[in-house]
């Protein structure tokens, strides 16, 4: 009756998903870490180093304290949705991560009868799962800008929203594109699809078959998760800090542990659908992930490397720019790739 | 009762629940929560229905896209909770003609769901159709542009209409 229970697939699809959840939690506090050091070296300064061997054990010491301190709400707050808020953005942002593949099928060292791909659901529109469950948490910032009955929070939500709507359409090109290219929408399949060289040394990625696909899907990624330098929801200067100012203790924390795993997500996404996931030299294939963590990590230090480097678009500029160039730009390429993938067979 | 027969009332419990939602209660931002639920519910189906395609993209148009526009317009305009006070009797909308109209509307959909109802052979999942299932992304693309082409095509040119017409209406008049 229960033997499905402890199949060798269920316990393995049971230790992917904890793994993964885990991972997920900690590289959002490594990415804290990260970028507070990034931005110390950019800035000539040191950065967080008392806590631990050069402030390693930071990133803890802050997980405390949130924990800790107390939980304030407005008076006049929407006591449900206040609360449902962050939990939304959180569950978004875990989700989004479900169809990502991240390893070759492994039989892990002959343990399972048959072998397995590396990723906690194997669905074969994975491609638009992940874009409609970002879609998702936007949901969470427009509820917290709205329930927190604040101008600050509200002016912070409908921005971001405002912001979402604009990009998720180049972003969504940009999908299309490779997804044609490819001739799937399974990502597991597009990372397959990305296999070989060109001369012996010029993988086969889609980052350089169509280039300017990718540039416009890092720009909507980061547009996406509302990093710098299109970080208005949060802009300090005019909306103190957007949707999540009313919030604080572990509220608030659960909106920068969504906002830190949405921009690993985006990389993840980014590494499987031009960098060509975990497909690399050197390394056996069933150890794959290696080079996924490496590619993803210089996603992710791409992403704070913008932060700390531009200055914020100043709003009409942002909506301008993904209205009037990067939504036709998208447009023109899905058409051109359309064109190639028909005459060419790209 | 097999797990697809309790899915398929988990799901279409939550969308009956959520639409009722929608109507029965007077904040505004909390229908269009509810209405988004109710999407949630209907994708659920589509899942059951062995159709992934539909699902994700009832998610992404239906609960994504359009529901966030609900949400911001509702918010942007700041649209005020219902008061059961407003609606005395000489409010507009409470005129008698306007409780007929609803009723006689209420009676014909009811006639016609009992009509359809009548004539569906069976209740529950599992209702088996003659023709082919389109599941495969493939396989629906090629559909929707060959046999259904022309409803395709008609379906764009009504959307863009919609679309110029809304630019023409909201776009500030040059003297």
């Amino acid at each position: 009756m229960l033997d499905w229970l402890t199949a060798p697939q269920t316990i393995f699809f049971l230790s992917v998903t904890m793994v993964v959840f885990l991972a997920l939690q900690i590289s959002a506090a490594v990415m804290v870490y990260a970028e507070r050091k990034v931005a110390a070296f950019m800035q000539q300064r040191y950065g967080p180093y008392l806590v631990g061997p050069k402030g390693l054990l930071q990133p803890i010491a802050d997980i405390v304290k949130l924990v800790f301190k107390e939980e304030l709400k407005p008076k006049a707050a929407d006591t449900l949705l206040f609360a449902a808020a962050p939990v939304i953005s959180a569950i978004a942002a875990f989700t989004a991560f479900a169809p990502v593949p991240f390893g070759a099928a492994t039989t892990f060292f002959g343990l399972l009868p048959e072998p397995m791909p590396l990723m906690v659901a194997d669905i074969n529109v994975a491609v638009l799962v992940i874009f409609a469950v970002t879609s998702m948490g936007v949901y969470g910032i427009v509820l917290a800008g709205w329930s927190s009955n604040s101008k600050y929070s509200l002016l912070g939500g409908l921005r971001s929203s405002a912001q979402m709507i604009s990009y998720e359409l180049a972003y969504g090109m940009s999908l299309a594109t490779i997804v044609m290219l490819a001739g799937s929408l399974s990502l597991r399949e597009i990372v397959d699809a990305q296999q070989g060289y060109w001369l012996g040394f010029i993988p086969k990625w889609y980052a350089f078959i169509n280039p300017i696909s990718f540039l416009i899907f890092t720009t909507a990624g980061i547009a996406e998760t509302n990093r710098a330098p299109f970080d208005f929801p949060e802009a300090e200067q005019e909306l103190v800090a957007g949707y999540h100012t009313e919030y604080s203790s572990m509220r608030f924390a659960l909106f920068f542990l969504a906002e830190y795993i949405n921009m690993v997500t985006v990389a993840a996404v980014a590494t499987n659908l031009f960098l060509g996931g975990w497909h690399g030299p050197f390394i056996p294939e069933a150890y794959g992930w290696i080079w996924f963590l490496i590619k993803l990590s210089v996603l992710c230090f791409g992403y704070l490397w913008l932060r700390w480097t531009l200055p914020r678009f100043r709003y009409d500029q942002l909506m301008g720019f993904g209205w009037k160039l990067l939504l036709p730009a998208a447009t023109i390429n899905l058409l051109v790739s359309a064109a190639g993938v028909l005459y060419f067979g790209l | 009762m097999g797990f697809d027969q309790f899915l398929f009332f988990v799901f279409a419990g939550v969308a009956v629940l959520g639409s009722l939602l929608v109507i029965g209660q007077r904040n505004p931002i909390y229908s269009v929560l509810a209405l988004i639920v109710a999407f949630f519910g209907l994708s659920g189906l589509y899942v059951l229905l062995e159709a992934p395609f539909v699902a994700v993209v009832q998610i992404i148009i239906y609960a994504g896209a359009i529901m966030v526009l609900f949400l911001f317009t509702v918010m942007l305009l700041n649209v005020p909770r219902e008061d059961a006070a407003e609606w005395d009797r000489a409010h507009p909308y409470y005129r008698p003609w306007a409780l007929r109209v609803g009723t006689a509307l209420a009676v014909v959909m009811a006639l016609q769901l009992g009509w359809a109802l009548s004539r569906t052979p069976g209740l529950g999942v599992g209702v088996a159709d003659e023709r082919p299932a389109i599941s495969s992304v493939a396989e629906l693309g090629r559909v929707l542009f060959t046999d259904y082409m022309f409803a395709f095509e008609v379906t764009s040119i009504l959307i863009i209409v919609a679309m110029v017409g809304a630019v023409a209406l909201a776009r500030k008049r040059e003297s």
